[in-house]
């Protein structure tokens, strides 16, 4: 069941005069989940980042998952009706302002290419890159941390060189290592477990990411900028 | 103390999970049937989300090395202390040296072991349930093994704890959950996300019945039947999923997202089941038939609240009926 919000750019202020409004649908009935919409860019993630900081503040709201140009957002109650909290939702999507969340700068050292790195020949081959090319467009590059999900403490990454875009494998490799770097899609990310995984690995990292000890348990946090500085490069 | 002297694979330390922390990518856990747990401990006057033991496979044998009252909730069949059959939900005091003994159930799929004060495992993280996949929580971040030693919380106060009983949750809240139906568990769920990108499928998911195949833990359901396709192929993003969510792989056969869903996803939805009927899955068997029940968000808050209302007049009850016999004794 999704609910398009029926908002027409009339007149409001200048921020959202021209911004389309969200899709706004139930994944369950205390959890509602909001689409930006447009392209899986950094404008659209620092709109969902600003609207995860003014919903995670409401009273109503039990937790606020941010997503990939998406939020979760899960209520501490189920409501009677749930239009009033679409309307509230909607309203925080048109009148939010995009924020640039200041992340630190997080460097991991990668060990390119080696025992770990059992896709970069098919890399290069959908790339049509030597592996020294690849290796470097992706050490080279600056990522933001856009969400965390999936395993504990993985980030998703966002700033890869379309060149060296590769898609999921539709086979997923049984067991890669903990501490793989990997690419999916137009996104890239250090594996945070040892299992199943269908990104492809292009190289290794031995950095602790995840202490579930600690009072920050994650090291990546939203808004954080990653730089994978080479270690070695084993061709 | 108590320690396992048997066990099967993936029995675990759970409480009511762990929520809050999905935005780190750290999945809530918690006990597959959480309305067990909570009676389990309203009977003993525990806090409700004191930590148990989850049993999934049988036999599963422990033996107390001190005192302790507990109680057993959830699947029903044969539990014996010292080869002595007990009554279900219900208050037992095992002595030091007892052994109790849970056998493979005749209904349901899980058991509990709600122990007085609880079980004491550090808290990580806000709460003491087990999440396999992030190995940590619960005894060690792993399932229980034979021997292996669990703490027991100290008692708190010093009401005594007697034989006080509880009507298992299918007959005590029988007007809240609908019976089974021609052998087939009716699950109440709300359309979701991409339920209209269905088309005419998106009315067979409701009528046909579905089966929980094997290929189901506690991470998520996977159903089999006639499969279910969008329209047209669907790309999404990433998003945030909680347990309960039914997702629609491209080989048409949905998933249920349970305890130890992941914290992302990104196939299509088409329902969700609504929580107060989550329990009744936790305790749902492999090869169980299913069908959806459209639901409402005003059912799924009249469901949770009856519940809450339930566990609640145990809780003061029992808690009337230890005052009451503390006053005799």
């Amino acid at each position: 069941m999704t609910i398009q919000p029926s908002h027409h750019s009339s007149c409001r202020d200048d921020v959202s005069a021209f911004r389309k409004g969200a899709r706004i649908s139930f994944i369950g009935a205390r959890s509602f989940l909001l689409e930006a919409p447009g392209e899986f860019d950094l404008p659209s993630q620092r709109l969902i980042w600003a609207v995860t900081g003014l919903v995670a503040a409401w009273d109503e709201v039990a937790e606020v998952i941010p997503g990939m140009t998406n939020l979760l957002a899960i209520l501490k109650e189920t409501p009677e009706d749930p239009r009033l909290f679409v309307e509230r939702l909607e309203t925080a999507w048109l009148e939010a302002r995009s924020v640039d969340l200041k992340g630190k700068i997080i460097e991991i050292p990668v060990v390119y290419g080696g025992e770990y790195a059992a896709d970069l020949a098919a890399l290069c081959e959908h790339s049509g890159l030597s592996d020294r090319e690849v290796v470097r467009r992706h050490h080279e590059a600056s990522y933001r941390v856009f969400a965390l999900g999936s395993a504990p403490g993985f980030g998703y990454l966002h700033g890869l060189d379309p060149s060296i875009y590769m898609p999921r494998k539709t086979v997923p490799s049984l067991r890669m290592e903990r501490g793989c770097v990997t690419i999916g899609g137009m996104q890239t990310g250090v594996a945070m477990l040892t299992g199943p995984n269908g990104w492809n690995s292009i190289g290794h990292a031995d950095l602790q990411m995840f202490d579930p000890t600690s009072s920050t348990p994650a090291l990546m946090a939203p808004g954080d900028v990653v730089r994978f500085l080479p270690e070695r490069i084993e061709l | 103390m108590i320690e396992i002297v048997q066990s099967g694979p993936l029995n675990t330390v759970q409480d009511l999970g762990r929520p809050g922390y999905r935005a780190i990518g750290v999945s809530a856990s918690g006990a597959m049937d959480p309305l067990s747990v909570r009676l389990g401990n309203a009977l003993l006057g525990n806090e409700q989300g004191a930590a148990a033991i989850e049993v999934q496979t049988f036999p599963f044998i422990v033996r107390f090395s001190v005192a302790a009252d507990f109680v057993v909730t959830g699947a029903e069949g044969d539990r014996l202390l010292n080869d002595r059959a007990l009554i279900a939900w219900c208050i037992h005091r095992a002595a030091a040296g007892d052994v109790l003994e849970i056998r493979q159930p005749r209904q349901g799929s899980r058991a509990y072991i709600a122990v007085g004060n609880g079980v004491d495992v550090p808290v990580v993280m806000g709460s003491r349930s087990t999440t396999l996949r992030g190995g940590f929580g619960g005894h060690c971040g792993r399932p229980l093994a034979a021997g292996d030693t669990l703490s027991v919380m100290p008692a708190s106060d010093a009401l005594p704890r007697r034989s006080i009983a509880v009507v298992e949750p299918a007959l005590g809240l029988k007007a809240v959950f609908p019976a089974m139906a021609n052998d087939t568990l009716l699950v109440r769920a709300v359309p979701a996300g991409e339920h209209e990108l269905f088309g005419a499928d998106a009315d067979r998911f409701w009528t046909q019945p579905w089966r929980i195949s094997s290929q189901s833990d506690r991470t998520g359901y996977r159903l089999s039947g006639e499969p279910i396709k969008p329209e047209a192929p669907v790309e999404m993003r990433s998003h945030g999923v909680v347990p309960g969510v039914v997702q629609v792989p491209p080989s048409g056969e949905p998933i249920i997202q349970m305890s130890d869903a992941n914290t992302a996803g990104g196939y299509p939805k088409i329902a969700g089941v609504i929580e107060g009927d989550l329990w009744r899955l936790g305790q749902a068997r492999i090869g169980t038939k299913i069908q959806f029940v459209r639901s409402t968000h005003a059912e799924a808050r009249a469901v949770e609240q009856a519940v809450d209302r339930y566990v609640a007049d145990v809780s003061r009850t029992a808690e009337m009926i230890r005052r009451a016999l503390g006053v005799i004794a």
